[in-house]
This record gives structure tokens, sequence and C-alpha cells, in this order.
């Protein structure tokens, strides 16, 4: 496998179930990332500058603020679940490539 | 009487792990067995292992001791410790188990191929690795003093010197793992069992918990734990939270010792399953130190936590330097911070000796000690491979040396990591460095983190974008960490403590305008294999 040439290289990029691929995880990881890191910086945040909102308590004793920093806690678990599921997909997808062209190499 | 029982829990540990490295070493007989394992380690054990190898002393008894007396403002700091996983997850776990061997460079410099960029990635890893290492050797000494003080902190250095060393030299990644996993195992077994037994004090009644934690008296008034504002205070509190959360967020995935468990899984596959494993564990983890924390201020109470007020190595620093604690007093209570007499550190110690007596307080000191060895075990590992495997095979001896040459140089390295480590702590024994840790991550997030991204992602990223991007994140986080209130004090020039949210950008913009400056055709050329490779695991190395 070390020895595949250059241009096999360039043309299976190009090919388009490869490009498919690249599509499929960018447009999970992409918006997911944007979306947990603001959903993390909204933490800090909100309790350095709207100290008192934050300081009601909403469930029982509990503050708005304890709640929201446990529900980093479900959200990390929930992302994490919905990107296992996706993967699964996409790993079908890799596998694919990945058999054929080493078919392909085995047989010249 | 608890010091002995200590010491026995942390012999059978010791014993344990010995069999174990006795047993790996039959099998680190190869540089891929040293490094990686051969990277027969399973998904799942990986995953307690990563889990192992992040959590440290300073999270389990550090945390517990900030949700002691801060409550929520404490907690704050264990969410990011999760979050940050996303990161790894999503962006870098699986293109660094497919186009990688054994190192951070491997990665970087598979497109950007040349000896400066493999040279500069080394350093960061290596000064990454050491400032942590020397942050946990040191965090031992502070540890003996506070939970064995009968004992001294200059042996105690050195026992754990000596046993990373054991460890690392005859077992190499698999000793090294298992002990990590052992480790994490007893960790989550105390405070699982530490927050159950709170949730049982309250007779399961977690209305009746929360009740307690939201009313503590303190001082002749009550306070409220639950609510934010005990620590951290405004504008500029908000601004710290924030700088220190981007570093962490974005940081871990940029960890060289966590990156290099990777490499010891068969597949990416089992190393996406590592994540997951390691995100239920550090989540489970990082939500009791909750129960811990308002355990131990609402059952044992705060007034009772100790003889001695701050968090982590400043305890053997003012131990040094007794008329050095009233300034800090003061400078504290300028800052308008509260100034708890009682130290922290002891909050989980002390609520295991209120619900289980003096064997479960001895064992959770037991278990701070097993967790401070897992971790400097790892950390040695992965500055051995960046001397050994990027310098001195890749650079020094261009590619050329046989296994026996390696493996040679690779415990020479590990050998050499660990003596350093264990003369430096000694030496920086009586100092505050816990800024260390902090440091390591705003490195990792400015100079490791953008420049892997852009390797993996922008065609037409270019060493010299590899080369500025990490040169600068690396001078800029130890440059503001120079300026800032941590060295500075009251003088500061930089208002933060952590870098972060400036160095970040830098080390990004350093790489951005690198690649602008000066075009690379040669690795613009090895972009389509790169890309390949990571994405579907063609050529990966078994």
């Amino acid at each position: 496998m070390r020895h595949v040439k250059t241009s096999r290289w360039e043309a299976l990029a190009a090919e388009p179930e490869f490009r498919a691929l690249v599509r499929a995880r960018r447009r999970f990881v992409t918006p997911a990332t944007i979306f947990f890191i603001a959903y993390y910086l909204a933490l800090p945040f909100s309790v350095g500058f709207l100290p008192q909102l934050m300081s009601r308590p909403v469930l029982g004793p509990l503050t708005l603020a304890y709640c929201f920093a446990l529900s980093q806690f479900a959200m990390t678990w929930a992302l994490l679940a919905v990107y296992l599921w996706r993967a699964r997909r996409i790993d079908l997808q890799a596998a694919r490539i990945r058999k054929r062209e080493t078919r392909e190499l085995l047989e010249g | 009487m608890r010091t002995q029982q200590t010491l026995v829990m942390f012999a059978i540990f010791v014993g344990i792990t010995l069999i174990v490295t006795y047993w790996a070493s039959g099998q680190s007989t190869t540089r891929r067995g040293f490094y990686a394992a051969d990277r027969r380690i399973g998904g799942i054990q990986n995953g307690w292992a990563i889990a192992g190898e992040y959590f440290s002393a300073a999270s389990f008894l550090g945390i517990t001791g900030l949700v002691a007396f801060y409550g929520f403002d404490g907690f704050m700091y264990s969410v990011g410790w999760l979050v940050a996983y996303l990161t790894v997850l999503f962006l870098v776990a699986e293109p660094l188990r497919n186009t990688g061997k054994y190192t951070v460079a491997d990665l970087v410099s598979f497109r950007l191929r040349g000896r400066g960029v493999r040279a500069i990635a080394a350093l960061s890893t290596l000064a990454i690795t050491l400032f942590f290492l020397i942050a946990q050797m040191v965090g031992v000494s502070a540890l003996v003093n506070l939970l064995l003080p009968r004992l001294g902190d200059i042996s105690a250095i050195v026992v754990v010197g000596l046993l990373m060393l054991t460890y690392v030299l005859f077992g190499g990644m698999l000793a090294t793992t298992w002990v990590q996993i052992i480790t994490a195992a007893l960790l989550l077994s105390a405070s699982v069992g530490l927050s159950l037994l709170v949730v049982a004090h309250f007779h399961f009644s977690l209305g009746s918990f929360l009740g307690s934690a939201a009313a503590v008296p303190m001082n002749g008034h009550a306070t409220n734990l639950l609510q934010p504002g005990l620590l951290f205070h405004g504008a500029l509190g908000a601004w710290n939270l924030v700088s220190l959360g981007l570093a962490l967020v974005l940081g871990t995935a940029g960890l060289p010792h966590i990156l290099m468990r990777f490499f010891t899984v068969p597949s990416a596959q089992a190393a996406r399953t590592s994540v997951a494993w390691a995100m239920v564990l550090i989540g489970a983890f990082y939500l009791t130190t909750s129960f811990m924390g308002l355990g131990a201020a609402t059952i044992v109470g705060k007034e009772r936590i100790g003889p001695r007020m701050y968090a982590g190595q400043a305890i053997s620093y003012i131990a040094r330097h007794p008329e050095e604690e009233n300034r800090l007093d003061q400078q504290l209570t300028r800052n308008n911070y509260i100034v708890p007499k009682p130290d922290s550190n002891l909050a989980a110690p002390l609520l295991a000796g209120a619900l289980g007596g003096t064997l479960a307080t001895a064992f959770v000191a037991a278990v701070a000690f097993a967790t401070i060895l897992a971790v400097v075990s790892g950390l040695t590992l992965t500055a051995s491979s960046a001397f050994a495997h990027d310098i001195w095979f890749s650079l020094i001896r261009n590619g050329r040396g046989d296994e026996s040459e390696h493996l040679f140089v690779a415990r020479a390295m590990a050998f050499g990591v660990g003596a350093l480590a264990i003369v430096l702590s000694i030496a920086l024994r009586g100092f505050n460095v816990a800024f260390l840790v902090g440091l390591a991550f705003a490195i990792a997030a400015s100079a490791n983190v953008p420049v892997i991204l852009l390797a993996l992602s922008w065609r037409r990223f270019s060493r010299t974008g590899a080369m500025m991007g990490m040169l600068s994140g690396l001078g800029s986080s130890i440059a503001l960490i120079a300026a800032s209130p941590v060295f500075m004090g009251s003088r500061a020039i930089f208002p933060l403590e952590n870098p972060g949210i400036i160095s970040i950008p830098i080390g990004l913009a350093g790489a951005i305008l690198g690649t602008l400056l000066l075009r690379d055709r040669e690795s613009e050329a090895m972009f389509d294999q790169l890309q390949v490779r990571a994405n579907t695991g063609l050529g990966a190395e078994i």
C-alpha cells in the first residue's frame, strides 16, 4: 500500500464517491463544532455578565447557572451519540472505497 | 495509623502494576511495541486508558475542594474538561490514527515534509509534556505534605519517579496503558462511591441535599453554593473563564500524551470507540465532583476542612515561605476573592473520613497518588517518543538505524526525561507551579491545534505556515503567561491568567500568514494523498 503512485491518490481524491464521503463528514462536523463551542462559551459569558439572571433558582433550589452547567454534560453526550450513529454510515462509504482500492492493487 | 493504611493500599497498587509491567516487558521488544503496544489495545480498553491519562490528582482533590468552597464557580471548571473531548472526537482522533505512526509530528510532517516542521513540532510536544510532567511531580510534594505529613517530600518524589521509570522502561506503552486503566477504575470507584455515600447521607433525597447546599452556614450566615459569583467576579472574572475555557476545549485536541493513545488501537473505528468510552467515564467523574464538593461543604463543613488555605502547590510554597502568607491573603482580598482559611484540597479525604471512616480516607489518599503515577508514566513515554522518534531517528539519523538502536535510544531518552523530571521537581518543590498546566493547555491550543487542523483541511497550507504557526503559538503563550498576574502579581501587563484567548488567534494568524507569504507546491501536491488516507484509512499504519 505504501507504494501507491501519487497520481493514483489524486485520481482517488477527485472521484465523486470520495468527494461524497468528505462532504458527508463535513456536513456534520462543521456545524456541530460551531454549535458546541458556542454553547460552551455561553456558560462563562452568561454567568459573568448576567449574574442576577443566572442566580435565579429554577428547579427547586437549583439555580439557572447550575442547570445550564449540567446541561453541558447532556449536550456533550447527545452530540456523541449522534456522531456515533452518523459515523456508522460514513464508515460504510469509506469501507467501500477501501475494499475496491485494495482489490485493484492486488490485481495489478 | 492513617499513614500506614495509605501506604499499605498504595503498596498493593504498586505490587499489581509491577506484575503487569513484568508481563508487558516481554512484549515491548520493538519500537511499535514500546510506543504503541503493537496497536493491539482494544477500543474500550483505550477509552479507560485515556480517562486514566486525563484524570489528575488536581482534578480529584482540587476541583472537589473548589466546589466545596465556591460551589457553582468551582463546578464551572469541571464542565470544560468533558466538552473538550468533542474536539478530539470530531476533528482529530480518526484522521490522526489513519495518518500517523507514533507522534503528533508524524501527522503534521506527513505532507509538510522537511526537518524544520518536524523539529518545531517535536519542540512543542516537549514543551507541553515537560511542563505537565513538572507540575504533576511537584504536586507529589504538595500531596505528601498534605496527606502524609510524616513522610519526606523528596523521598516521595524519588519513589514516584523510580516507579514511573520502571513502568516505562520495562513495560513501555502496554504497561503504561494498564496502569492507566487500573487507576481510572480506582478513581471512578472512589468518586462514585463517595457520591453515593453523600446521597445516602441525605436519605437519597436530592431535594434535601440541594436544599442544604443552598444554605451552608459560614462565618455566621448562610451561603448559597448553587449560586454563581463566589469565586469569579464581573467582567474580568468572565474573560478569565472564557480564556481558560477556550484553551481547555481546543487544547485537549493538541495534547501529545492524549493523542499518542490513538496510535495504540488497530483502526480509526477503534479510535472513535475509545473516545466515546473516555467521554462517558470522564463525564461521570466530573459530575461526581459536584456531589463530593457540595457533600464536603454540607456534611464536613468548610470550617473543618483543615488547617491551611489555598489550592494545589501553594501549600508547600507557604510551608517554605510563611512570611508570604499574609501578602497572598491581602492580594486575594483586594481582588475581591473569598479567602478561606482551611485548605480546600482536603475536602475529598475528609468527606471520605466522615462517611466511611479512616479506611476510606486512606483509600482516597492512595488513589490520589496512583493517579499521579498513571499520568506521569504517559507523559514520560510521550516526551521520550518526541526525543527518540522525531529528533534522534528522523532528524539526526535521517531515518536510518536498526530496531535495536531505536529501542535503546527510546529507553535512554525515557530515562533522561524521568531523571530530569525528578531533579527539576525537587528543585522547584517550594514554588507554586500550578500555572504550568494552564500554560501547557494554551500551547497545545495555540501551537498544535491550528496547525493540525489546517494540515488536514487546507490544500494551500505550507511548511512556512506550519513553522510560523507553531512558533507564534508557542512564543505568544509563554510571553503572555510571563506578563500575566501569575508571574507579575498586581503589576501584570496582561490581565488574564490564561493566555488562550489571545494566543490561539496569534497561532492561527501565524499559520495563515506564513502560508500566504510563501507558496509551497510540494506540500500542496501531497494534500490529496493525506485527505484520502485520513478519510478512508487506506495505507494506515498497522
